[in-house]
């Protein structure tokens, strides 16, 4: 028993130089992706196997002149080859492209940014060429600037420029990350976002899980909470400013709103009773929750300012989470009225409730995707999978077949699902992203363990 | 002359059951910190303080847990007599408060977890109430699945896990 009490001791001693560590997180290697057997694609799924072999050169970001900045130890010269380095793993990390980074390839003289040696770059093999430039200004601010070339047409597609602070040096990379991908795949940005998660440490039965923030790709990564107090399924708000989460705060489960600028928080409607699943809805003014009142659990929704909450669902059993269409008219729910967790449609005011999953097994936390086509959700069936279906109910598609994955929750542009999977008999958790095909499923790095992941929108 | 003796072996015996108390899981505090307080008050030569969560535990010898199918939260007639146990307990010590804590099995999400071990918490409560037990003096919590005190991944281990126990307050 002392023995375990030491091991109990030293886990949690842990996580203090892992996070210490994490200041900025190398990106991981592709993962060997262990997909699922291709289920078949649908209308909505935008990935062309052509793309998959799209070569992308992205040398590092020239700088006119090598100044000190506290984005780099190195300057201006060094930040620039860091910046190129993000773009590639952005890049690589979604299965669309295949990008060569800076580390493989020569370095681009500061006035070849707008004028790149097309044969040169050619006769490397590249089809797709980055070149970019970074300059800091007598205050510090860095100037950004992003350009993205068809080496055969010789043609410029992207040109874009942006001014950061040092420390937001990162931003730049994953906002010109962001305007290749959508100039090359047609669809929406994502990389320049934020995930809130439960960072988990400890033994399966005496579990430590905080509240903890990063960037999309693992990057800047904070932890919120201290431990002392379970946490539990986060949500950001549309404008990042708050979190909503479960907190076991003195003991018991109540949904607190974090505010993300002032580090301070309150709790989301007083009641006596445990209130838990909080969500957003798309414009930032309702937040969601369930409550349990003796044995039964109904959907309520509260203005984010306060006042008086509305009861949504009136059924005895279990009404929970809920998840808007991105243009806030209607919510898909979870209830097991039916004698079993299905999925659930209802308009934004309770009204209209009707059932839409009808296949086998349970259907569980249902989030509406932000680009409204499908409705992403944890189908149970013995083992735990995530899956997608339309928002009638049809089309049911399996993304993942593990174990235990739950819990998707959509990037920004509705292209990659993130989840978390939890292991058999160790109960240890990682958070991991699957594209709508299926195919290309990596590893999310984190610090410590984590679950609950949910993706904020893309920042301006 | 035998007293050193026989006060040895009860002073080992009294540690024995502290040490065995403060491992099972659903005797820890829900979190560290000022969250409730379900401490075991130390015991004496005489053995568990009378009306103390020690002494219940004691006396109920692995009745105040009951045990639930997969997603059911019905009390059965094994759980009604653990429940009965626990209620004749509680009339013996009416200045006493519990909290019913519900859990569920990992192999289900998150937030409907929460929803059921409510749901199972709040079935035991009603039940002690229909016994005759003050509802005033019974709270619920639920711990969904994110508290199990069997650790592996088979149906044994979830079927221990699938319970609601009941833990008085000193």
């Amino acid at each position: 028993m002392n023995l375990r009490l030491i091991a109990l001791m030293l886990t949690a001693a842990l996580p203090a130089p892992l996070a210490a560590q994490q200041i900025t997180p190398a990106p991981l290697a592709p993962q060997a992706a262990t997909s699922p057997p291709d289920e078949g694609l649908t209308g909505s799924v935008s990935d062309d196997s052509a793309w998959r072999d799209l070569g992308i050169d992205i040398p590092a970001f020239a700088t006119e002149q090598d100044k000190p900045t506290p984005a780099s130890a190195g300057g201006t010269a060094a930040l620039g080859n860091a910046i190129a380095e993000v773009i590639t793993a952005d890049l690589r990390n979604n299965g669309l492209f295949k990008p060569v980074g800076p580390s493989a390839l020569p370095p681009v003289a500061y006035p070849q940014v707008p004028a790149p040696d097309f044969p040169a770059w050619a006769g490397r093999g590249a089809e797709m060429l980055v070149h970019g430039s970074v300059n800091a200004d007598a205050a510090g601010q860095l100037a950004v600037d992003c350009r993205l070339y068809d080496v055969a047409l010789k043609q410029q597609l992207v040109a874009a420029q942006w001014s950061f602070a040092p420390a937001d040096w990162r931003r730049a990379a994953h906002k010109c990350a962001d305007k290749i991908y959508a100039r090359l795949s047609g669809e929406s940005p994502f990389f320049d976002s934020r995930i809130a998660y439960i960072a988990e440490t400890g033994p399966k039965d005496h579990r430590m899980k905080r509240l903890a923030i990063m960037d999309s790709d693992g990057a800047n990564h904070r932890f919120i909470t201290t431990g002392q107090a379970m946490a539990l399924t986060p949500r950001y708000s549309p404008d990042y400013k708050s979190i909503v989460y479960l907190s076991y705060l003195n003991g018991y489960p109540r949904i607190f709103v974090y505010d993300t600028v002032r580090n301070s928080q309150r709790l989301v409607t007083e009641s006596r009773n445990p209130t838990f699943a909080p969500r957003w809805s798309p414009d930032g003014k309702w937040i969601l929750y369930s409550m349990a009142v003796g044995g039964n659990t109904n959907i309520y929704r509260v203005s984010a300012a306060g006042g008086e909450p509305q009861q949504l669902t009136q059924t005895p059993g279990i009404n929970v989470g809920g998840s808007y269409s991105p243009d806030g008219t209607k919510i898909v729910f979870e209830s097991d009225r039916s004698g079993s967790q299905q999925v659930y449609v209802m308009n934004a005011d309770g009204s209209g409730q009707r059932r839409i999953s009808f296949f086998g097994g349970r259907a569980a936390t249902p989030e509406w995707s932000p680009r409204g086509d499908l409705i992403a959700f944890t189908h149970i069936a013995g083992d735990l999978r995530i899956a997608v279906m339309s928002p009638e109910g049809g089309g049911l598609r399996y993304l993942t077949n593990s174990w235990q994955d739950e819990a998707p929750t959509w990037a920004p542009n509705g292209r990659i699902v993130q989840f978390f999977r939890t292991e058999a008999n160790s109960g240890k958790t990682s958070l991991w992203q699957v594209d709508l095909t299926g195919r290309n499923e990596r590893r999310l790095p984190t610090p410590v363990d984590g679950s609950d992941p949910a993706w904020g929108p893309v920042l301006p | 002359m035998s007293h050193p003796i026989r006060f040895t072996a009860l002073a080992l015996a009294m540690a024995l059951v502290a040490g065995c108390a403060s491992k099972a899981p659903k005797e820890l505090p829900p979190e560290p910190g000022p969250a409730v307080s379900t401490t075991t008050p130390q015991p004496t030569l005489q053995g568990p303080v009378p009306g103390s969560q020690a002494d219940f535990q004691a006396t109920m010898m692995g009745k105040d847990t009951i045990y639930f199918d997969t997603d059911k939260y019905n009390i059965d007639e094994a759980d009604a007599a653990a429940l009965r146990t626990q209620a004749g307990w509680l009339a013996r010590y009416p200045a006493k408060r519990a909290t019913v804590e519900g859990h569920a099995d990992e192999r289900g999400t998150r937030d409907y977890n929460l929803a059921l071990g409510q749901r199972r918490a709040n079935a035991a409560k009603d039940y002690l109430v229909s016994l005759g037990i003050d509802a005033a003096r019974l709270s619920t919590i639920s711990y969904g699945k994110e508290r199990p005190v069997a650790l592996g991944s088979n149906e044994e281990a979830w079927a221990k896990n699938r319970r609601a126990v009941t833990v008085t307050i000193d």
